[in-house]
């Protein structure tokens, strides 16, 4: 009886202690900011703090997609992600099956070129990509942006997809190539649908890559019909009145496809994300 | 014939798409940007613009004082985030690596702040460090710790611990997370033995784990340690580098003239500094750490 006391006591202090603690931490924000979302205006700042949202309702949500501007904002990040997305998975599958297939002069300096974009600062690439792109005349457009973001994407996810496709055995491909398919047709054919977690977890960590950036998407944009979501929210901040209802309505609007796709693939990341990218 | 060459050139044809895409739009605006920090470059004084030498360096290195506090300010921000994300991670990854109840449920939670934007959580916790009606000053007066409400981000004695709270809460997934991976590959006889030779929690902790890790320690601290040198989001939507540039890094200062000033020659000039410190750094990291030697 008393090593059992013991042992509770030793997964208390040792786990269950500590467990909720950070878990607190990590969860009181998204708490608050729903909370704060779900509140009247005039409670949000009315003493004392309301810590649950009485009445509840949804009008900071109507609010801020309608008024404030979030269905555009919310539009613009979307169709930005996406092309993004497509235009990574298309070159990580290229490349990724270059680097998994190929033995080729060039090979390593490439992996190089893809290693070394990991300590390539972003920020330190704002003015020169935004005169780049001026000289292009592609500043204030979506597409100056889907290719900064395809850029900053694509290293990691080739990696990542050179990683899945070594898993699948060639032979596969070579049986296509004798029933008559090239290289590409056997890729399509063959590769593609056994390569749906790999292309899965690309999308997403695409994804959530493009949709979270903001310097850019501040430098590069300017009228407001063309602005991204985190742009949206920092303009909302910059206002001399500030309202909080319908800026954690929005933050809530931008959470959701994050939230949504994160729980999807947060079981790869332990597998994928340390034993692939990280330690090389 | 044909077909050989086909097959020669194949693999370059696979990457070439990748190879342009970074090459035109990562590294050759690098290699711009130490042209444009000769430069006097500003759209709203073309009458001024220019080659100028090395002037923009001699006016950062004798003439701004802010370029020095954003040195320091910088290292500051880099050292407590990487270290605090560090303990805070590899005690979270110890815990999740445990089997219990509900284990799942409570990586997901863990690991959800890492896939959240920086202007997301700066907005969050704007919210909750609110000085008037943030739940943060509630609470803290409610346990009797302050008396009076404390505008947390606009006060020069907290804007920095608070910036440093915000994004602590969204880094510790990301150590939680490499190192949890990590420990999945140390071999669990490892620990039956130790325990057979009498070895308690701490010892097997610090003569198994900790060596097992060394290797990813060194590699995410570092990676971690770039990142959060040049992560500005967060600052840029809670601060905004104040008050009196207390939380204003060289990152933030850069993006400061790209945005605000529009010095697009000084700021690439304050970039080739935080470009060539960064070099200097990982390289020396890397030499004095040790990394990928055994034993």
């Amino acid at each position: 009886m008393n090593h059992k006391l013991e042992r509770l006591y030793s997964h208390f202090i040792y786990r269950y202690l500590p467990l909720t603690v950070l878990l607190l931490f990590i969860m009181i924000p998204f708490y608050w900011t729903i909370n704060t979302s779900l509140k009247h205006e005039a409670n949000i700042t009315k003493m004392p703090i309301q810590y649950l949202p009485t009445p509840a309702t949804l009008e900071n949500f109507i609010l801020s997609w309608n008024n404030v501007g979030f269905s555009i904002f919310f539009r613009n990040s979307m169709f930005i992600a996406l092309a993004t997305v497509l235009i990574v998975l298309i070159l990580s599958i290229l490349a990724g099956y270059a680097i998994s297939r190929f033995q080729f002069k060039g090979k390593n300096a490439f992996m190089l070129l893809l290693l070394c974009t990991q300590f390539v600062p972003g920020a330190m690439l704002l003015i020169p990509l935004f005169m780049q792109f001026k000289a292009m005349s592609l500043t204030g457009t979506h597409l100056g942006l889907i290719i900064t973001y395809s850029a900053f994407q694509l290293p990691f996810n080739a990696i990542l997809m050179s990683g899945f496709i070594r898993g699948i055995p060639e032979a596969l491909e070579e049986a296509a190539e004798v029933d008559g398919c090239n290289r590409l047709q056997a890729i399509y054919h063959v590769i593609l649908p056994i390569l749906v977690p790999g292309l899965v977890a690309t999308s997403v960590f695409t994804f959530i890559g493009a949709w979270n950036e903001f310097l850019f998407a501040l430098m590069f944009i300017t009228k407001k019909p063309l602005f991204t979501l985190p742009v949206g929210l920092s303009y909302m901040q910059g206002e001399f009145d500030i309202n909080y209802g319908a800026l954690a309505a929005g933050s809530v609007i931008a959470l959701v496809p994050v939230v949504i796709l994160f729980s999807y693939v947060q079981k790869y990341l332990v597998q994928g994300l340390g034993a692939g990218a990280v330690k090389g | 014939m044909s077909v050989f060459i086909n097959k020669k050139w194949r693999p370059y044809l696979f990457i070439a798409p990748s190879v342009i895409l970074l090459v035109g739009f990562l590294f050759y605006p690098i290699a711009n940007v130490f042209v444009l920090s000769l430069q006097n470059y500003n759209p709203a004084k073309p009458y001024a613009n220019g080659f100028t030498g090395f002037d923009n360096f001699v006016q950062i290195f004798t003439n701004d004082k802010i370029f020095y506090s954003t040195l320091s300010i910088s290292l500051k921000w880099v050292l407590s985030e990487v270290v605090l994300q560090l303990i805070l991670g590899l005690i979270l990854a110890l815990l999740l690596n445990q089997t219990f109840r509900f284990r799942g449920l409570a990586r997901a939670a863990a690991f959800l702040p890492w896939a959240i934007s920086g202007v997301i959580t700066a907005t969050m916790w704007s919210i909750m460090f609110n000085e008037h009606f943030g739940v943060i000053n509630d609470l803290l007066k409610k346990i009797g710790i302050i008396s009076q409400n404390i505008a947390w981000t606009a006060s020069p004695d907290t804007a920095f611990g608070s910036i440093v709270t915000a994004e602590l809460w969204r880094g510790i997934p990301f150590f939680a997370i490499t190192l949890l991976a990590a420990m999945q590959n140390i071999p669990g006889e490892l620990y039956e033995s130790c325990k057979v030779d009498g070895g308690g929690r701490w010892r097997s902790f610090f003569s198994i784990t900790l060596p097992y890790l060394k290797d990813t320690i060194v590699l995410t601290t570092l990676l971690r340690a770039v990142w959060e040198f040049n992560n500005v989001d967060l600052i840029f939507t809670m601060t905004g580098g104040g008050p009196a540039n207390m939380t204003m890094t060289l990152p933030m200062y850069i993006a400061n003239q790209a945005i605000k000033s529009n010095n697009y020659g000084y700021g690439s000039a304050l970039t080739v500094i935080g470009v060539i410190l960064l070099t200097l750094f990982a390289a020396l990291y890397l030499k004095f750490s040790g990394f990928g030697k055994e034993e």
